[in-house]
């Protein structure tokens, strides 16, 4: 009896082993077909490196993924090796592998999208100086790669203005991420829009401690709503999702509650039609998009910090909900605001120190 | 001998079938699994610096695996490997900033440190379960959540000033190499994977050659026949609960001052404590077992990063093949057990 048990299991062990086998072999010949490929291709090849996020994380990721996309339609490129692609990371010990694997497969220019790839880029950089890199959200002072940052604080005081007019209880909340530089000009920037359109409002700061925790998100906007805030500004990922439902919940029970929220990188509209007041758009496709086609050109801006802000459309307000009852208000409020800020005339804070020395005429 | 060679056979049938049923989602879902295969072997070895990079993961996982299996030798489960390890980096990496030694106490030091600290941190569910009988699962689980956000915040306020990550370690403190990363094509891969190999033999030597180590399998056996024997179970519990949380510290150590230099505010878990569990099922927890499960399991995490590119294969079809596996391992035992009492049946 257990003679034949062990003969069958071995007679599947070789079996398995025989199947194996052939796949390792006709796959071989496949992997230096399309290396071959790789070779021929000669047309400007771009990649991203996702955070651990992932590509369809309805915000930053996805984002730049889009920009990727136009960019390789615009110019007649294939998605995978010689045109466009994308890895994902699924840890933080990942960024490196994949920016390393993508910088191998010659692609000229690889985004690593996302602060949190900064060390792994640095490193990287560092030792492969002939390949260009791109990182968002945070600076690496290499000559080959190009750092890109988004002035926050700019859509995140237009958003603030929308907030400030449309409260009616005056008070308004702010629910963080984790807390980082990112995330500190948003909140800077918010606060000093609400401050600039309505002094008496006064805005409740919360953090979340995270980027993909809804239900934490839900627990904090349910708490703020039932202080009597109305209106909520969410600049947490995914966290902020859990705004989005509990508005939308609030919103259901009693249809006249004026409650609101405001969405993130994105527009955000389509998260609760009756609830998102407005989002503060972060272009980061049109950032990658940018950087890219400079790269594509020879004009490279290794070494260097690109700003992306109102002037550079890297950051914009999201059209404001047609329910709102002053909507014509508002717009041309953020419109003069707009202008202010674009002509150099108002410098929005960046940081909450900052924010302390803010003062509107 | 039959028990001994089915223990072998197991865990390689259930890799097989995992491989086998991988292939079969693949197929319906319409991807290539040969393609997907090679590009699986070619991410994990077809390259010097992929080889390296399988390597450097295989270090922290051999070190979380034997963390695992050395608490379930003596009959305890320790899902606080996750938690253990992120204070071992932490500590490392602590000691590894903050001292500016010779490299010969600076290293040592720094390895000590997350070693002590992933000790005492499976410590204090160690001595609940010894003293009060706190079950080690429930009280495990809550000191994962608080190693990450205490270190979480001690990163932030203490480390540095309000940044999300610390700044490098000095090189005394280093694992690294530049003689390995120029081998394997500037790879991550670093001594640590000595010290890994070390300890599975430290693990055996312990558990297998001693009397201590005697000791310890008795009450993993059976407590009341171990106290009846005269065996301090107490003791041998928190004794194993602090040599489990050393090496998960020590994994720990492997990412502080091998892999990265540094360490970050973590979103979430790292997930390398938990696939040191899925590690020890399929290495049957012993050190041998565990050596090569965490190869595997390198290998399959490294290589699966490549499959998207060259394959078209969304990546996390490697995290299925690997629950199927951990799946196959768990009911291969189910089926041995029920043969067991089979057998016994006939034999009345």
């Amino acid at each position: 009896m257990k003679k034949r048990k062990i003969g069958i299991a071995l007679s599947l062990v070789l079996a398995a082993g025989t199947l194996l086998g052939a796949c390792g072999k006709s796959g071989d010949n496949k992997g230096n077909d399309t290396a071959k490929g790789g070779d021929k291709e000669k047309a400007f090849s771009v990649a991203m490196v996702t955070d651990v996020g992932g590509v369809d994380d309805k915000s930053f990721n996805q984002s730049a993924w889009e920009g990727l996309q136009k960019f390789g339609q615009d110019n007649g490129l294939k998605k995978g090796v010689g045109g466009y692609d994308y890895q994902q990371s699924k840890s933080d010990a990942d960024y490196s592998t994949n920016l390393n694997t993508l910088a191998r497969q010659n692609f000229d220019l690889v985004f690593g999208i996302g602060y949190m790839m900064q060390g792994a880029v640095d490193e990287i950089a560092k030792q492969q100086k002939n390949k260009h890199f791109a990182i968002v959200d945070s600076e690496v002072k290499e000559p080959n790669v190009a750092s890109i940052l988004f002035k926050e604080q700019e859509a995140s005081f237009l958003v603030g203005i929308a907030a400030a007019m449309t409260t009616k209880s005056n008070k308004i909340g702010f629910i963080g991420g984790q807390e980082s530089e990112v995330i500190g000009r948003f909140e800077a920037g918010f606060r000093a829009g609400v401050m600039a359109a309505n002094p008496k409002a006064t805005v409740d700061v919360q953090y979340a401690g995270a980027f993909d925790k809804a239900e934490l998100g839900q627990s904090i906007a349910s708490k703020m709503y039932s202080s009597g805030v109305d209106v909520i500004f969410a600049a947490a990922g995914a966290t902020g999702n859990g705004m989005f439902k509990e508005a939308k919940d609030r919103k259901a029970k009693d249809p006249n509650a004026n409650i609101w929220t405001i969405g993130v990188d994105r527009d955000q509209s389509d998260m609760g039609p009756d609830v998102v007041l407005t989002s503060a758009v972060k272009r980061v496709d049109v950032a990658v998009q940018d950087i890219a086609k400079k790269a594509k050109e020879g004009n490279f801006p290794g070494g260097k910090v690109t700003l992306y802000g109102l002037a550079e459309d890297g950051v914009v307000a999201a059209p404001i909900n047609s329910k709102v009852a002053n909507k014509a208000d508002i717009e041309k409020a953020i419109k003069d605001w707009t202008d202010k800020i674009k002509s150099g005339a108002v410098k929005v804070p960046a940081t909450v120190d900052e924010l302390k020395d803010f003062k509107v005429k | 001998m039959s028990k001994r060679l089915s223990g072998i056979i197991t865990p390689i049938i259930a890799v097989l079938l995992g491989i086998i049923v991988g292939t079969i989602i693949m197929l319906v879902c319409g991807y290539n699994p040969i393609s997907a295969y090679t590009a699986l072997w070619n991410g994990a070895f077809g390259q010097v610096y992929y080889f390296g990079e399988v390597v450097r993961q295989v270090t922290p996982y051999i070190l979380a695996g034997l963390a695992v299996a050395f608490a379930f030798r003596v009959g305890l489960f320790n899902i606080g490997v996750e938690g253990q390890f992120i204070v071992g980096w932490l500590a490392s990496v602590w000691v590894g900033v903050s001292f500016d030694l010779p490299k010969i106490i600076h290293l040592p030091l720094a390895i000590i440190a997350a070693i002590l600290a992933g000790a005492l941190w499976a410590y204090i569910p160690g001595i609940l379960k010894a003293r009060l009988r706190v079950h080690e699962v429930i009280v495990t689980i809550m000191m994962n959540y608080i190693a990450l956000h205490v270190s979480n915040y001690l990163i932030k306020n203490v480390m540095t000033n309000h940044k999300d990550r610390t700044g490098m370690i000095k090189d005394s403190a280093s694992l690294r190499s530049d003689w390995l990363q120029s081998m394997t094509d500037y790879s991550r891969l670093h001594w640590g994977i000595i010290i890994a190999i070390v300890c599975c033999f430290i693990m055996w030597f312990l558990l297998e050659r001693t009397t201590k180590g005697f000791e310890l399998r008795a009450v993993g056996f059976n407590q009341d026949a171990a106290q009846y024997a005269g065996m301090n179970v107490n003791r041998n519990i928190i004794l194993s609960m602090v040599i489990s949380g050393a090496f998960a510290g020590l994994a720990g150590a492997m990412d502080g001052l091998g892999t990265f230099g540094y360490i970050t505010v973590k979103n979430g878990f790292t997930g390398v404590g938990f696939d040191g569990i899925a590690i020890a099922l399929l290495g049957g927890n012993s050190a041998l077992g565990v050596f090569f499960a965490a190869i595997l399991f390198g290998a399959l995490k490294v290589g699966a990063l490549n499959m998207p590119l060259e394959a078209g294969v969304p990546n996390e079809l490697v995290d299925i093949i690997i629950a199927l596996i951990v799946f196959f391992v768990a009911s291969s035992y189910i089926i041995r057990v029920a043969l067991n009492r089979f057998g016994k049946k006939d034999v009345k």
